[in-house]
């Protein structure tokens, strides 16, 4: 079990306050993302309910029970850190076993867990090692396996993944989004990198300056961004903004719309220009086309190969009913 | 290009002879004592036997037979253990909660300790001497204990202080997570990790106790005296007596130089606070 409430909760450092009133709700089984610019307050609001950092006031709950003057030891939760936080002193098997034998477990029952991790994280081979003596890659499934072996009431994460190359991280992620699928368990994981968070929620939180700007399923906030923050933020590329006639025409402030919503047609477009850089990645394209009468650059995401060069006259369809409209405070219409 | 031909030809031929000179120049005090020890009082004056002389057993074996060196030795070694172990025992905990769980005191409780390092001991002899007399702890091994320990709490607060903000504070944190109350993240994380820092600075704390010698020669007379209490015995009474004052002094520097000699490496690390890797 584990439905983690947070009530009410609020950080301050000193004087200046980094989470103002906060109220969420992750339900048990559930993989919660929190996503936001750098200093938004992520990984403050999962110390928060580690328990490693207090609150300045509310309350955190998990599973209806009040934790928030438990200490983290006593919380039930796992952490994997950025920077792994092994003990340097302990071989892989000790690192693993640790928190067992501190809840004091017979040695027989601990070695057959460990083993047992060990195995699902590809370690066997490494149990008898210090962590100076692993990559980056496997000192990561070591705090991964220090983590699961105690089937904590849920996980959490605060980039785990961000000291990885890039192509570890794909894999990782899936490791732990697989991870997810059979164990069931409450997870909650920090990043500041939207692909990681579309990926592998149930459920993103997108937090800026300590405020929760969105919650919703990747798909929510994909096609239904509540604010132009969120539109700005989910989606890679980013979203289209513009604001004056062409927003005023739709019977909006500003209007978005997302690279891979816009045709390349032949004559006749909306919106006519040149095409400034393109980028070829082979399944897509990405033109940023200048002078279409908007002050902005218009991205879009043309599908496959396409021959298009640098000057080239181009035309431009949105697909109007993909259109987002914003208000003149930024939240959405509609 | 000059510059550093030159540099270089003083690091192969200056400096050797530089560390040489001021070498020789601090160890000759002491082998000039070692040499003393083994002349009669009556040879010990005269320059011409500076070198040369007969040498003799005498004020060793004065020394055992008379003032019962063993006596003193054993005080030194139990007040130095024991005052180191209970500076740790204190500062272990105390430096953790400083390093770990900083509050806005934190800064000036360090500063605070050491700032009591600045105030003359002479200054607060009468009352320590009149309270430690009227408390009748005077000439006894706790007092000595005690006021070991105390002198030197600060500096081994501030030494193990340094180590722990060393380690990095995740590992802590990890251990809170993995469900690890107070003592264990002491027991189990800090002192296996800060393990090298805290052996320096019981060196260094057994060293200065060992070492201590105004308060133990004014706290003690004969039950808890300490070695240091022994050569100031033999400086007064019967006017000035080099050979067998050297011989007693020799006897008493002589286990700290062997106890120095072997932890080198573990002193200097601690001296310079970890800054040689
Ligand atoms: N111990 C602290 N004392 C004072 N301010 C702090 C402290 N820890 C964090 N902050 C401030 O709180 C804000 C949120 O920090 P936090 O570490 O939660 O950001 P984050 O979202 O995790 O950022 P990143 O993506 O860079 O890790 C930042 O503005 C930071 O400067
Ligand atoms: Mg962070």
């Amino acid at each position: 079990m584990g439905r983690i409430v947070l009530d009410n909760v609020t950080k301050s450092f000193g004087e200046t306050q980094v989470i103002p009133p906060l109220n969420l709700t992750i339900e048990d089984g559930e993989f919660a993302v929190f996503v936001g610019p750098s200093g938004c307050g992520k990984s403050t609001l999962l110390r928060m309910i580690a328990g490693l950092e207090d609150l300045t006031s509310g309350n955190i709950a998990i599973d209806d029970k009040v934790v928030t003057e438990v200490p983290p030891s006593k919380r039930g939760l796992a952490m994997v850190f950025q920077s792994y936080a092994l003990y340097p002193h302990m071989t892989v098997r000790k690192n693993i076993g640790f928190p067992l034998r501190m809840e004091k477990m017979s040695q027989a029952e601990i070695d057959k867990r460990v083993e047992t991790a060990a195995k699902s994280l590809n370690l066997t081979d490494y149990l008898d090692r210090k962590p100076g003596q692993l990559s980056g890659g496997q000192r990561q499934r070591v705090a991964i396996g220090r983590a699961i072996v105690r089937d904590p009431s849920a996980f959490l994460f605060d980039e785990p993944l961000s000291n990885l190359d890039a192509a570890l991280r794909v894999g990782m992620r899936l490791e732990i989004s697989e991870m997810h699928e059979r164990m069931q368990t409450t997870m909650i994981y920090v990043t500041h990198d939207q692909v990681e968070a579309m990926t592998m929620a149930d459920k993103i939180v997108v937090l800026q300056a300590g405020v929760i700007e969105q919650v919703g399923t990747p798909l929510d906030l994909y096609n239904k961004p509540q604010n132009l923050f969120v539109a700005g933020f989910i989606g890679s590329p980013r979203m289209n903004f513009t604001e004056g006639e062409e927003a005023r025409k739709r019977g909006a402030h500003t209007i978005g719309i997302r690279p891979e919503h816009i045709d390349v047609v032949a004559s006749g477009g909306v919106w006519n220009g040149k095409v400034g850089v393109a980028e070829h990645l082979g399944s897509d394209t990405f033109l940023h086309v200048h002078d279409t009468g908007l002050a902005e650059t218009i991205t879009v995401r043309a599908p496959g190969e396409v021959t298009m060069k640098y000057g080239d006259r181009i035309s431009l369809a949105p697909r109007e009913d993909l259109i987002h409209r914003f208000d003149a405070q930024g939240l959405r219409i509609g | 290009m000059a510059i550093v031909a030159q540099s270089s030809r003083f690091g192969t031929y200056g400096r050797p002879v530089l560390a040489w000179a001021i070498g020789l120049l601090f160890f000759f005090p002491i082998f000039w004592m070692v040499l003393t020890s083994f002349k009669t009082d009556a040879d010990a004056v005269k320059p011409e036997f500076l070198f040369t002389f007969t040498p003799t057993l005498e004020n060793y074996l004065n020394m055992t037979a008379n003032y019962d060196y063993w006596r003193f030795a054993t005080n030194s070694v139990i007040t130095s253990v024991f005052a180191t172990l209970f500076s740790l025992v204190v500062g272990i905990p105390a430096a953790y909660a400083m390093a770990f769980n900083p509050s806005r005191a934190t800064k000036d409780v360090l500063m605070w300790m050491l700032s009591t390092k600045m105030l003359p001991a002479a200054a607060v002899l009468y009352p320590m001497t009149f309270l430690t007399k009227s408390l009748g702890l005077f000439d006894t091994h706790f007092l000595v204990v005690l006021v070991l320990c105390l002198i030197n709490l600060p500096i081994v607060v501030w030494m193990l202080f340094t180590y722990f903000k060393e380690i990095p504070k995740d590992i802590i944190e990890a251990g809170k997570m993995d469900g690890v109350n107070t003592w264990g993240e002491i027991r189990e994380i800090l002192i296996p990790l800060a393990w090298g820092g805290i052996a320096s600075t019981a060196l260094l704390a057994f060293i200065f106790c060992w070492n201590e010698a105004y308060w133990t020669v004014r706290l003690t007379t004969t039950d808890a005296a300490t070695l240091s209490k022994l050569i100031e015995g033999n400086r007064a009474p019967e006017g000035l007596f080099f050979g067998r004052l050297s011989a007693v002094s020799t006897a008493a520097v002589g286990p700290i130089v062997v106890l120095g000699w072997f932890c080198q490496k573990q002193l200097v690390k601690g001296l310079t606070f970890g800054a040689v890797k």
